[in-house]
């Protein structure tokens, strides 16, 4: 393994993570229960395709500076690992509803659709799915390379309104949603102690970490593979 | 005399005004009480069977993430195309 300190110290975060997650004590809150410890796993999903994300974007621009190729495949790949993050984000999200709003708040289906943070992040995540319909459309790699880069940068600029501003805009079932205490939607900081964010914030740090070193091997493969073009 | 008579009542008051929030605060603890959690899977150690499972499964998955990042070091010190 190259450059292993952060690798490792993923390892020991989520390690840190999974134990404490759910050893230590967390708020007794009524509905959410023992489920608010999914904050450590699901939220963090979020958070790790955010950063992803933005890497990417960063990617996208050092491209469109320079035309290096290899920050195309930078670009992609992190932006490859983000999505996946999401569709997790998303999964795990489907099973805490179906016990937290439907069973227990007594939610209609038709609440749980017009749910403004859950169309939001579909909106994010189609774009993104996009981005790699374009890429896919093209046979001439320079052209891939500058269309999908510009296309990156577009998708990112609609990433957060869709996930963040639009939902504060209207109700949200999301915990903290405007008409509750704290106008956040999907992290009510009221819920959390500070035994919380002990384990989150290192949570939110070694799931990302995760992501970008699956992201680094699928770009080893691809340099790999486009060795002879790279380099002639 | 008078003032002995003054200082008692506002004493007096003052312990009226904390009856509020004494049963303010008996309130949220018998709150806290009836919301349900794991506490029996904390009590007979069984959350430790299910911390042991997902450690398990990380460690799993951080091995393989490991053989992969290995083999592709191997590749890339090898040289060779695919």
């Amino acid at each position: 393994m190259n450059k292993s300190w952060w690798k490792i110290l993923s390892f020991v975060l989520l390690l840190y993570t999974v134990i404490c997650g759910f050893l230590l004590d967390v708020p007794r809150l009524p509905i959410l229960n023992e489920t608010i410890r999914n904050l450590y796993f699901h939220v963090c999903m979020w958070f790790a395709m955010m950063i992803l994300f933005i890497v990417s974007f960063v990617y996208s621009i050092k491209y469109l500076r320079g035309f290096d190729y290899r920050n195309d495949i930078f670009a992609h790949n992190f932006a490859s690992v983000g999505c996946i993050m999401g569709i997790l984000g998303y999964a795990t999200g489907i099973i805490w509803v179906s016990v937290t709003w439907v069973t227990d708040q007594g939610q209609s289906l038709g609440s749980v659709l017009k749910e403004p943070k859950l169309i939001g992040a579909a909106i994010a995540l189609l774009i993104y799915g996009a981005y790699f319909v374009l890429r896919g459309s093209f046979t001439d790699i320079d052209k891939r390379a500058r269309i999908s880069a510009v296309y990156n940068i577009f998708a990112f600029a609609m990433l957060f309104p869709s996930i963040w501003i639009i939902p504060r805009l209207v109700g949200s079932l999301h915990p903290g949603a405007p008409g509750s205490d704290s106008g956040n939607p999907a992290l009510d900081k009221n819920d959390m102690d500070a035994g919380m964010r002990a384990v989150f914030y290192p949570a939110v740090i070694g799931w990302t970490l995760l992501g970008a070193w699956i992201a680094t091997l699928r770009i080893r493969i691809e340099l790999l593979r486009d060795k002879k073009l790279l380099h002639g | 005399m008078g003032k002995n008579i003054v200082t008692r009542i506002s004493f007096w008051f003052s312990r009226l005004a904390l009856l509020p929030a004494l049963l303010l605060i008996c309130n949220t603890v018998t709150a806290q009480e009836k919301v349900e959690m794991a506490d029996t899977m904390r009590s007979n150690g069984k959350i430790y069977i299910v911390v042991a499972v997902c450690v398990t499964i990380l460690v799993g998955l951080f091995i393989y993430v490991m053989s992969i990042d290995r083999k592709i070091k191997k590749m890339e010190k090898e040289k060779t195309d695919f």
